[in-house]
């Protein structure tokens, strides 16, 4: 009875692997955004649900192939980020942060009731199923592990794009310091506006992670945009190994929690877990 | 006549969450965690009735004390470990979202994403049913709420006019000096939070008996904590009457497109009212009354 039990367990842990992959990816864009621009989106669900819908429409409606209606999804999403920047970041930058973090609430409204307006309540589903894994006793849906290795590779796509090239290197020399950088010849306008779409990219491409595992409807971001959001000050805002390794915590949480008692109560011990260790360290984990 | 009674009298009650939200609001404590609030009021009054019929005159109490509480629980160790700003705002988000999500979790007490409707007291015939404080007369809930109202009216100039708004004012300004200057920052804060947070918990109780019904996605969770903070930002946090010009506007927004258009654009209220905030934001940060009583004063 025993071994039963620990197998269960065993693929509970797992999972929650696979799905630390998925949130450690949804918190990198917007731990960018704000290590460069210091300004956090709260809007950051809601663009990728446009992203879920825009495969979803492309793909069901007109037929595209899959893989083409991500690709533009990612460009769109991009394309949002950019917009989400120039129109209503930039004239509020140098105003009261907080009210850079309200501002970005009030396009989470616009967006959610604009899908609602154009694509109603329903909930819709990709249609495509992919075979799930069997690893002997233990069962694994192959979205998900397809989401956990394009996480990883587009997190270590980011880390090469951060070290390696000179618009990574001027992203980064900017998150630490925004007045000299200017001196240097280095256009933060330009950088905040990269940074932005770069943001924007990497919610779309959770967002097509996310749309072969959920089914899409106006109010989805809500269902996860508030984990996002702890995982990231978990971890310690702007930080984004601090966001990595708090995401993989948060997933332990959800999915133990979730094996030993109701789902709910997964995410219950989760964020009290959460505002506990706000206590102990309220910068994050690996805060400055 | 039914219905402008309806719309005032839940004018009024938003008007009071949305007063009570902006006591710490307009004073640098932007919190997302008020939902956390009206949710305790609501649903501790009416699993307390349902479940061991105890009265709401005394589940109030249970209600406030347990809301004051959690107030001190989140508040203490976030202004003693200096937790502001974004940190602030998403810590009580966390706070909302618990409430909700513990709500729901509960549901074979709760009725979880169902909701529950408070055991119906009202004999044929009767139109109050003061034990359980349920009305059916719509004119003694505008009464009761009008007088909520005035209250937290009064509280706001109360705490407008204390040496302790000074205090909150210098700490939002900067804490380090304010401290230096000898303020008592973690008290200062706590006290504020305590009290906003009980008149929070006050409205959710009073929503619930004037509905007969709570839902966890109505009176908790992320999204009633975000209208709470938008309807403040819409109609002036910084002076007295902005947060019920705030519910005002919000509600005859939604309502005037429901007459104008009925039911077929079922988002169409949010998407503008979405539009406006980002711009009330951008070009009118002191919201519609906080604009208004500027430009009246510039002639």
């Amino acid at each position: 009875m025993s071994d039963v039990f620990d197998v269960f367990l065993l693929e509970a842990v797992l999972n929650g692997l696979l799905l630390g992959g998925l949130l450690a990816l949804l918190s990198l864009g917007l731990n960018l955004i704000f290590g460069v621009i210091d300004v956090v989106w709260i809007c950051y669900a809601e663009l990728i649900m446009c992203g879920m819908y825009t495969v979803y429409y492309l793909h069901v409606q007109y037929h595209w192939p899959l893989v083409l209606a991500m690709l533009a999804a990612v460009a769109l999403v991009a394309l949002l980020g950019l917009l989400l920047h120039v129109l209503v970041i930039k004239p509020v930058l140098s105003a009261e942060p907080i009210n850079q973090l309200l501002v970005t609430g009030g396009v989470l409204f616009f967006l959610q009731a604009a899908a609602t307006l154009a694509f109603g309540i329903e909930f819709k589903n990709l249609g495509v199923t992919l075979p799930s894994v069997r690893l002997g006793e233990m069962s694994f849906s192959g979205a998900r592990m397809i989401a956990f290795g394009v996480a990883l590779a587009g997190m270590v796509a980011l880390y090469l794009l951060l070290t390696k090239t000179y618009l990574g290197t001027a992203i980064r020399a900017i998150s630490q310091d925004r007045q000299i950088m200017p001196l240097m010849g280095v256009d933060p306008a330009r950088i905040f506006a990269l940074t932005s779409a770069l943001g924007g990219a990497l919610a779309g491409l959770a967002a097509c992670l996310l749309v072969l595992q959920y089914d899409i409807h106006p109010a989805i971001g809500l269902s996860f945009g508030p984990i996002v959001f702890l995982i990231c000050v978990l971890g310690g805002l702007g930080n984004m190994l601090g966001g990595f390794i708090a995401a993989f915590i948060f997933a332990q949480f959800i999915a133990v929690g979730g094996f030993f008692f109701a789902i709910e109560w997964g995410y219950v011990i989760a964020f009290a877990f959460f505002i506990a260790v706000m206590f102990w360290r309220p910068r994050g984990i690996l805060g400055k | 006549m039914n219905y402008p009674l309806h719309l005032a009298i839940l004018v009024l009650l938003w008007g009071y969450i949305y007063t009570s939200w902006s006591l710490m609001g307009r004073l640098g404590l932007v919190s997302f965690g008020h939902g956390a609030f009206m949710g305790i009021g609501a649903y501790t009054v009416v699993m307390l009735w349902n479940h061991f019929g105890l009265t709401p005159w005394l589940g109030a109490l249970a209600a406030l004390a347990f809301a004051a509480m959690v107030a001190v629980l989140i508040g203490y160790p976030c202004f003693r470990f200096r937790i502001v700003g974004h940190y602030f705002a998403l810590v009580t988000l966390a706070l909302s979202e618990v409430t909700r999500l513990i709500i729901v979790a509960l549901r074979d007490q709760t009725g979880g994403s169902l909701g529950a409707t408070p055991n119906g007291a009202l004999h044929a015939g009767e139109t109050v049913a003061l034990g359980a404080v349920q009305f059916s007369s719509k004119e003694v809930w505008l009464a009761v709420v009008a007088a909520f109202w005035l209250g937290g009216l009064w509280v706001w100039r109360q705490v407008d006019r204390s040496m302790g708004r000074f205090a909150l004012q210098a700490i939002s300004e900067e804490e380090e000096a304010a401290a230096s200057i000898g303020i008592h920052v973690t008290r200062a804060k706590l006290r504020i939070t305590v009290i906003s947070a009980l008149m929070t918990c006050a409205g959710g109780i009073l929503y619930a008996q004037y509905q007969l019904y709570v839902n966890p996605d109505t009176v908790s969770g992320i999204a009633i904590s975000l209208q709470m903070v938008f309807g403040v930002i819409a109609g002036g946090m910084f002076v007295m009457l902005g947060p019920t010009v705030g519910a005002a506007f919000t509600l005859l927004l939604a309502e005037g497109l429901r007459l104008a258009f009925g039911n077929r654009y079922p988002a169409l209220d949010t998407t503008i009212y979405g539009v406006m905030l980002v711009l009330f934001i951008i070009y009118m940060p002191k919201g519609i009354l906080g604009a208004a009583l500027d430009a009246f004063r510039r002639r």
